[in-house]
């Protein structure tokens, strides 16, 4: 147990990349993130790294493009704003196939908003950021131990299918301190080699060339419809979920990252007051894991989501389920002292098991 | 008698046998030539990563034999900082209008010559945004008539011509600063100088180098090839007076 950490969320997100082999990373300050640059800002010169505060977060996401299609591991972060910011960018890199790690400590919004917990981002991570339809892999941890584990993930899935993966989280995963076993990296032997990314030519008989510009007859929805078959198949071979009691639940309850975490307590207390609560924790916000929540509606016709704000994956729930089931929903929409409790949420529990 | 025979003019290696898309009396050809002959002089095309911009300049890698990264618009000095920290030995060039790097991009462009990225930009002053069809630039002349100023560039509501080659100058990291224009073949020549040395300065590892080059746009100007070429001289120049406003390797050397 000598390996046994003690760290912020934070800081668990730089410890995995670090570990996975990411020696890039460019960002900007933004709360509740400010311990990714400072951490990596300490750590990664004396990894042979490169950290690079730059002057913006538009200016950071074009270096992150440019190191990834150098061919680095590399990463950036932000929260909200930043990543309102970052659109441009990342459009680009989905368009370019390049691949990255991007963090979304989410903030409150819209506008400002505030810095507390909020998952108010969904729709930003999951329906595309950015314009011209493309889709980023989000991965939503609910734990200091998992945004560590996530991260080592996140660099694998984004080089095999050539694209940017976002981590979701938002304060209270980042900002707070749990134990964290720092395992190993064990990376996949199957990955696809590099051979696309620009080194200068070295002697290679055709220039390298990243972009995202089609303009031959046909080029563009070729292009297009290779991106759609890689969403596919991502969504068929990456579906992560965590799902408690399906075998004899009455009520599901369905939560992300740090709601999932409450509504995880919620479900304890009402399993032992006797109610057969079940959960549907997604893991993947996209791929999506609609084929759960098609399954576990089979038996189980009543299924509540419970998000930190006004209500937005319960869309994606709701075409899930496909009208099978029925969707509830209960959120608090962020800011300061809007956090809901275990007990609050046991409460919406025992209300939505009886009618 | 063959050896008699002595090639005295060909295609640069750097550039591919391809027949451009650029309008007549277009002067991007003349300047990816001066690129391309420095590449081939300095020995660099096999190391050489050029990040494309966006304009009439975005298909460089439709011309340039090199490894190429298309930026998005104005992004070009971010892109290429991001390239270079990962292949430091490198060499990496972007190439630039003036709507991409003096309006949308001027972030970029200030922030990697502060930070003394060794870099080399090459930045194409047309005085118009030729690729959407002939809008106001940053460059815009006052009273140049365009499809955005249909009245004549007015200071008092569209503000001044902004000067980059000067601008850049002032800035610590910048290491060298030029413009020159190719209306000419003594000017070509000159500008031919100026892109080697932003080149051989970053062989050198001698920090950020940039080289302004004043250009012409018939198309858009709604002038013919002789004309646009005479405005560069006659109009331009005035605004965008050429020189060398900085350069770090003649004070280092004491000459």
């Amino acid at each position: 147990m000598s390996n046994r950490l003690f760290v912020k969320g934070n800081e668990a997100v730089c410890m995995g990349a670090i570990a996975a082999g990411c020696r890039h990373y460019f960002g900007y300050p933004i709360t509740p993130q400010n311990e990714i640059p400072e951490f990596m800002s300490r750590e990664l010169p004396g990894a042979g790294g490169v950290f690079l505060q730059a002057e913006s977060e538009v200016a950071a996401i074009n270096m992150v493009l440019g190191a990834s299609a150098a061919g680095a591991r590399v990463m950036t972060s932000s929260s909200g704003p930043g990543i309102s910011l970052k659109a441009e960018g990342i459009s680009f890199m989905a368009g370019s196939e390049l691949p990255a790690v991007i963090v979304n400590m989410m903030r409150g919004g819209p506008g400002l908003g505030g810095i507390d917990a909020s998952q108010a981002d969904y729709f930003q991570a999951v329906k595309g950021c950015g314009h011209g339809g493309y889709r980023l892999i989000v991965l939503a941890p609910y734990s200091v131990q998992e945004l560590y584990d996530l991260a080592m993930t996140a660099f694998d899935l984004a080089d095999r299918y050539l694209l940017p993966v976002m981590i979701l989280g938002d304060a209270m995963i980042g900002q707070m301190k749990e134990s964290l076993i720092p395992r190993s990296y064990d990376p996949p032997t199957d990955l696809p080699e590099k051979s696309w990314a620009v080194t200068g030519k070295q002697g290679r008989a055709q220039g390298n060339t990243v972009k995202s510009l089609y303009l031959a007859d046909g080029a563009l929805e070729a292009h297009n419809w290779k991106l759609h078959g890689r969403y596919q198949q991502i969504q068929q071979q990456q579906v992560r979920c965590e799902t408690l009691g399906l075998e004899d639940a009455e009520l599901l309850i369905t939560a992300f990252g740090s709601a999932a975490r409450i509504a995880k307590t919620a479900v304890e207390m009402a399993r032992q007051s006797g109610l057969k609560v079940g959960m549907i924790r997604p893991i993947t916000l996209f791929p999506f894991p609609e084929k759960i929540y098609r399954q576990a509606t089979e038996r189980c016709r009543r299924i509540l989501c419970v998000e930190l704000n006004n209500g937005q994956m319960v869309e994606d729930v709701r075409l899930s389920v496909d009208r099978q089931a029925e969707v509830r929903f209960y959120g608090r929409p962020g800011g300061t002292g809007s956090m809901p409790t275990p007990e609050e949420l046991f409460k919406q529990l025992q209300k939505h098991y009886k009618d | 008698m063959a050896e008699s025979v002595t090639t005295v003019f060909e295609r640069p290696r750097s550039l591919k046998p391809v027949v451009s898309h650029f309008c007549a009396g277009c002067h991007h050809g003349t300047i990816h030539r001066l690129v391309a002959d420095a590449l081939d002089q300095l020995g660099l095309q096999d190391q050489t990563i050029g990040i494309a911009s966006v304009g009439c300049s975005v298909l460089l890698y439709e011309y340039f034999d090199i490894d190429v990264v298309e930026a998005p618009h104005g992004r070009a000095p971010a892109v290429a900082t991001g390239v270079k920290r990962v292949h430091p030995h490198s060499t990496v060039f972007t190439y630039q209008g003036d709507g991409d790097l003096a309006a949308i991009g001027t972030a970029e462009i200030i922030h990697a010559a502060n930070r003394g990225e060794q870099i080399t930009v090459i930045f194409v002053n047309n005085t118009t945004y030729g690729m959407t069809g002939g809008q106001m630039a940053p460059t815009t002349l006052p009273q140049q008539v365009t499809t955005t100023t249909p009245f004549g560039r007015q200071i008092e509501t569209d503000g001044n011509p902004i000067r980059m080659a000067e601008l850049l100058a002032l800035l610590d990291g910048t290491s060298y600063s030029a413009r020159v224009s190719v209306d000419g073949p003594k000017r070509v020549a000159q500008a031919a100088r100026a892109v080697q040395k932003a080149f051989e300065i970053q062989k050198n590892r001698g920090g950020f180098a940039f080289v302004e080059v004043l250009a012409a746009c018939p198309t858009n100007w709604g002038l013919s090839v002789i004309e646009a070429n005479e405005r560069v001289s006659q109009e331009m120049m005035s605004y965008f007076p050429l020189g060398t406003y900085k350069d770090l390797t003649v004070s280092a050397t004491g000459a």
